[in-house]
C-alpha cells in the first residue's frame, strides 16, 4: 500500500503550493489596500477641507489710526450700549471721519477698498467702549473683497499691486475674524459669518428632538412592550423600517405637500425643517431603541410584575431608565444625521438668502450644511475659505456628537 | 401668532393641574381612616394634567393651521379688499408684505397699497391671538375640572392614567404608518395631477428630458417629458459607477478587518471608516465639485478627450462610491460574523490556505447577506441628493461615457421644485411623479434586501 502514495513534495506540488502562498499574499495585500485607500480618501477630504478651511476664519484687514480728538465725536455713555448708538453715530459723521483717516492713513487709492459697511465696525466699538473717543485708537478694518483677492495673489494686477504695498507697510494683513462666529449671511464674503446658519440649525434640532425623541421612545416602548402579534403591529414594523431607508428628498417633497400646505405662513422657518426632519430622525430612534429596550433582561420585567407592580409601572420605572443610555446613543446618531442633511430642507424652501439670525421658531431661517450648499454657488474665491471654514465647524460638531455617542456606549454598556 | 407661548401656557396649566390634584389627593388621604387610597397621589395629579394638557395640545395644533387663514380672510373682509388685484401672485406678495409688517419681521413695505393692510392685519392677529388664548384657558379650565371633580379617595386614578399612556403608545407608534402614509398620498396625488397633462408612457418610455417651466401649463408638449435619460444617469452614477468603486473596496476591507486584521488595528480603522459614513453628504458635493470634478476633467484633457465637462457623472459617482464604503463593508461584516466558525475550521483543517477558505466557503456562504448589502447601498446611491446636485450636471445625457455630463431623478426634483414655476405647472408636478418613481423602486429593493436577510439569517441558527 505505502508504495501507492505518491511522496507528496513533488516539484509539480511545490510549484502549486508556491503560487498558493503568492495569492494568499496577493490577497491579504489586497485587502490592505482597501483600507488603506478608504482611510487615505478620509485623510485627504478632511486635509483639504482643513488647509482650505483655515484661512475661512481670517480676513483681510486694514489699519487705520483715528484720532478723536480732532473728530470731534461725542459719545453719549447713556446713548452707546443701546439699540439707537449706531444711528447717533452715524448722524455725527462718523462714516466722513473714518474715510477722512483712512485717506490720510493709505491714500486714496487704498481707502476706496475698505468696505463700506467698514464704518459700522468702529461703531460698534465705540458703542461698547465709549471712552475711545478721547483718544488715538488703531482699528483693523475689513479690507474690500477686491483687495482681500490682491493679498491672495489674485485678481487685477494694480490691486496686487496695492495689496503688496499695503502689505509691506504692515498696513494690510489676514487676521483672525472674531466675527465669523457671530455674524449672519451676507453677499460679501468679507462680511459673513456663520452664526445665523449655526442658530438655525440648533433651533431645528430643538423641534426635531422635541417630536421625534418622545415619538421614537413611545413607539419603541410600545412595539417592543405591548404590541400583540397581529396585522397592526406588523404593518407598524414594517412601516417603519421601510422609512429608515427611504431617500431624505423623499421626506423634504412631504413637508412641501403636507406641512407647507397647513403651515404656508411659515416657509422656510425652523418649526417646518424641524418637523420634517423629525419624521426622518424617528424611525432610527424607534429601531434603536427597540434593541436597547430587547436587552434589559425579562428577569427584571418579572420582579417587578412579582412584587405588584403594574405593567405601565414595569415599563416606566425599571425598563426605560435601564434601556436609556443605549436609546440616547441612537438618538445621538439619529442628531447627527438629521444635523448634516440638507436635501429635505431644500425642499421646503430652506435655501433663502437669510441675512439676520433668526430670533423665534418661526422666522425664516438657515441651517449650517445649507450655509454650506448656498456658499458653494458662489464664484468668487473668498466664499471657497469660508465655505470649507463653515464645514470644519459643521464637521466638528458632528464629531464631538459621535464621539459622546460612543462615550456613552463604552460607558454604559453593560453585560447582564 | 406663537404656536411656543400656547405650548408653554398649556405646560404652566398642566403644573398647575398636577400640583392642585396632588394637595387634593394628600387631603383624602389624611381625611381617611388607615391612610389608604386606592391610588398614589401622584396618579390623581397625573390624571389631572393630562386632562389639561392633552385637549389644549390638540387645540394648540389645529389653532395653529387654522388661524393664518382665519386671519387673511378677516383682512379681506375689510372695504380695503376691494383695492386688491383680482387674484394671482401679485396679491399675495401685497398680503405677504403687509403680514410680514403686522407680526414684526418686517420693517417696511415696497408695495404702497400694502400699507393699507398692515393695520387690519395687525388688528386681526392681535383678535386670534385673544382668542387662541382664551379658548386655550377654557378648555385647559373644563378638562382640569372635570377630571378635578372625579377625584375620590376611592377613585381608580392609577388604571385611567395607565389607559391614556397606552393610547399615548400606540398613538406615537401610529405616527410611523401615517407618515408611510403621507408620503404615498401626497406623491400619489400630485402624480396623478401630472399624468393628467402628460400621458404615463410618454414619461416612463420618452428619451427626451427638457421640461420648459416657463411654457404654457395647459398644454404641455409630451415629448420634452421623457425620463429615460434621468433613469439612466441614475442607475449609471449610483448603481454603476459608485458600486464599482463601494463593492469591492468594501468587501475587501470587511474581509480584512474581520479575517486578517489584528484587534487592535480593528479598533482603530473601523471607527475611521464609520466616519466615512458621517461625513454629511452637502460636504461631499463640495468636494466633488471642488476638487475630484476639475482634477478628473484635467486628466481626460490630458489623454485627449475633446468634451470633457466639469460635471462629470465620473467625479459624482467615485465620490459617493467612497460614500456607500462604510456601508458595504458594516453589512458584508455582520454576514461574515454570522458565517459558524466551524465551516471555516473545516475548510483550513482540509489544508486550505485563508484567502482560499474565505473565497470558497466564507463568501459563498455570506452571500446573500452581502447581496442584501449591496441592494441597500444600491438604494441608497440612487436615493443620494446633495452629491449629484453639487457635481453632476442638469443636462440629460442617454451616453455610456463617464466622463458625459448627466443629471439623476433627485438632480432633477430639486432643479424642477426649486425653480419658478408654479405649483401647477406639469415641469413642478413632474418632480413628484419622478420622486415616486424613486420612492417604489428604493422601497423595492429595500423590501426585497431585507427578506434575503430573513431567509439567510434563519439557515444558521
Amino acid at each position: 500500500m505505502s508504495e501507492q502514495i505518491a511522496p507528496t513534495r513533488t516539484p509539480a506540488f511545490e510549484a502549486r503550493l508556491k503560487k498558493r502562498y503568492a495569492a494568499e499574499k496577493r490577497f491579504k495585500a489586497m485587502g490592505l489596500a482597501a483600507i488603506v485607500f478608504s482611510v487615505a480618501v478620509l485623510v485627504y477630504l478632511l486635509g483639504t477641507m482643513t488647509l482650505n478651511g483655515i484661512g475661512g476664519f481670517q480676513r483681510a484687514e486694514v489699519a487705520v489710526p483715528i484720532d478723536f480728538t480732532q473728530a470731534g465725536i461725542s459719545a453719549d455713555p447713556s446713548v452707546m450700549g443701546t439699540s439707537q448708538a449706531m444711528q447717533s453715530l452715524e448722524a455725527q459723521g462718523l462714516r466722513d471721519v473714518v474715510q477722512y483717516f483712512a485717506i490720510e492713513e493709505l491714500g486714496e487709492a487704498g481707502a476706496e477698498e475698505i468696505g463700506t459697511q467698514a464704518w459700522r465696525d468702529v461703531a460698534a466699538a465705540i458703542s461698547a467702549d465709549p471712552g475711545i473717543v478721547q483718544r488715538q485708537e488703531t482699528f483693523w478694518i475689513p479690507a474690500s473683497a477686491d483687495l482681500a483677492q490682491g493679498l491672495a495673489g489674485e485678481g487685477s494686477a494694480e490691486m496686487q499691486a496695492l495689496a503688496s504695498q499695503l502689505a509691506e507697510e504692515g498696513k494690510l494683513a489676514k487676521n483672525f475674524d472674531a466675527g465669523f462666529f457671530s455674524r449672519a449671511d451676507a453677499t460679501n464674503p468679507q462680511q459673513v459669518g456663520i452664526w445665523g446658519a449655526l442658530k438655525g440649525s440648533i433651533l431645528t434640532m430643538i423641534v426635531t428632538l422635541a417630536l421625534a425623541f418622545p415619538i421614537g421612545v413611545l413607539a419603541a416602548l410600545y412595539l417592543e412592550e405591548y404590541a400583540p402579534k397581529n396585522r397592526w403591529t406588523d404593518l407598524i414594523e414594517l412601516s417603519i423600517n421601510n422609512l429608515a431607508a427611504v431617500p431624505s428628498i423623499i421626506f423634504g417633497l412631504l413637508g412641501l405637500a403636507v406641512f407647507l400646505t397647513i403651515f404656508p405662513s411659515y416657509r422656510s422657518a425652523p418649526l417646518i425643517g424641524g418637523m420634517t426632519l423629525a419624521l426622518m430622525t424617528m424611525p432610527v430612534i424607534v429601531i434603536a431603541g427597540r434593541n436597547a429596550i430587547k436587552a434589559v433582561p425579562p428577569s427584571i420585567r418579572d420582579g417587578a410584575l412579582a412584587v405588584g407592580a403594574s405593567p405601565v409601572q414595569v415599563v416606566f420605572h425599571h425598563v426605560l431608565p435601564l434601556a436609556l443610555p443605549g436609546i440616547l446613543t441612537g438618538t445621538i446618531i439619529g442628531m447627527a444625521r438629521a444635523l448634516g442633511e440638507t436635501a429635505p430642507l431644500l425642499m421646503i424652501g430652506m435655501r433663502a438668502f437669510v441675512a439676520s439670525p433668526p430670533d423665534s421658531f418661526t422666522a425664516p431661517a438657515t441651517v449650517l450644511p445649507m450655509q454650506i450648499f448656498l456658499w458653494s454657488d458662489e464664484i468668487d474665491r473668498g466664499f471657497v475659505e469660508r465655505t470649507s471654514a463653515a464645514i470644519i465647524v459643521l464637521l466638528l460638531f458632528l464629531l464631538v456628537m459621535n464621539g459622546l455617542a460612543i462615550y456613552l456606549r463604552n460607558k454604559f454598556e453593560k453585560k447582564w | 401668532m406663537s404656536p411656543t407661548l400656547l405650548l408653554l401656557l398649556a405646560l404652566g396649566l398642566g403644573l398647575a393641574g398636577w400640583l392642585a390634584a396632588r394637595a387634593r389627593a394628600w387631603s383624602f388621604r389624611r381625611a381617611s381612616p388607615d391612610g389608604r387610597l386606592a391610588s398614589l397621589p401622584s396618579y390623581h395629579a397625573w390624571y389631572v394634567a393630562l386632562w389639561i394638557v392633552l385637549p389644549v395640545l390638540i387645540f394648540v395644533g389645529a389653532w395653529s393651521a387654522i388661524a393664518p387663514g382665519l386671519v387673511t380672510q378677516s383682512v379681506l373682509a375689510t372695504p380695503a379688499a376691494d383695492q386688491l388685484p383680482a387674484f394671482g401672485f401679485q396679491r399675495q406678495t401685497i398680503l405677504n408684505e403687509a403680514r410680514a409688517v403686522a407680526s414684526g419681521a418686517a420693517q417696511g413695505v415696497f408695495n404702497p397699497l400694502a400699507r393699507e393692510f398692515v393695520e387690519p392685519y395687525r388688528e386681526a392677529i392681535s383678535r386670534y391671538n385673544w382668542i387662541g388664548i382664551i379658548v386655550t384657558l377654557a378648555i385647559a379650565f373644563l378638562g382640569g375640572v372635570w377630571a378635578f371633580l372625579r377625584l375620590k379617595p376611592d377613585f381608580a386614578a392609577r388604571n385611567r392614567v395607565e389607559k391614556i399612556v397606552m393610547a399615548i403608545l400606540l398613538g406615537a407608534s401610529l405616527v410611523a404608518i401615517l407618515t408611510t402614509l403621507g408620503i404615498f398620498v401626497s406623491l400619489v396625488f400630485e402624480t396623478i395631477r401630472f399624468f393628467g397633462m402628460v400621458n404615463p408612457i410618454d414619461f416612463l418610455f420618452g428619451t427626451h428630458w427638457a421640461p420648459d417651466p416657463m411654457a404654457n401649463a395647459e398644454n404641455p408638449d409630451p415629448t420634452r417629458y421623457g425620463a429615460i435619460p434621468l433613469f439612466w444617469g441614475t442607475l449609471f452614477i449610483g448603481a454603476i459607477i459608485a458600486m464599482i468603486v463601494a463593492i469591492p473596496l468594501g468587501l475587501m476591507s470587511a474581509i480584512y478587518l474581520t479575517q486578517y486584521a489584528n484587534p487592535k488595528l480593528r479598533a482603530w480603522v473601523k471607527p475611521a471608516l464609520e466616519i466615512l459614513a458621517g461625513v454629511p453628504t452637502v460636504v461631499y458635493g463640495y468636494f466633488a465639485a471642488l476638487t475630484i470634478a476639475p482634477a478628473i476633467r484635467d486628466f481626460a484633457i490630458s489623454l485627449g478627450a475633446s468634451s470633457a465637462s466639469s460635471e462629470s457623472a465620473l467625479a459624482a459617482g467615485l465620490v459617493m462610491g467612497v460614500m456607500i464604503i462604510p456601508f458595504v463593508s458594516s453589512m458584508a461584516d455582520d454576514s461574515i460574523a454570522a458565517v459558524p466558525q466551524a465551516m471555516r475550521d473545516g475548510s483550513l483543517a482540509m489544508g486550505a490556505t485563508t484567502n482560499e477558505t474565505i473565497r470558497r466557503v466564507i463568501v459563498p456562504a455570506a452571500l446573500p447577506g452581502i447581496v442584501a448589502g449591496v441592494m441597500l447601498a444600491i438604494s441608497r446611491a440612487i436615493g443620494e441628493t446633495m452629491i449629484v446636485v453639487m457635481a453632476a450636471s442638469t443636462a440629460a445625457n442617454l451616453s455610456a461615457n463617464p466622463l458625459d455630463s448627466m443629471t439623476t431623478v433627485t438632480v432633477q426634483i430639486v432643479a424642477m421644485l426649486t425653480g419658478e414655476g408654479s405649483f401647477d405647472h406639469p415641469a413642478t408636478l413632474s418632480a413628484f411623479a419622478l420622486g415616486f418613481v424613486l420612492f417604489l423602486v428604493t422601497l423595492g429593493l429595500n423590501f426585497i434586501a431585507l427578506r434575503v436577510v430573513k431567509r439567510f439569517r434563519e439557515a444558521y441558527e
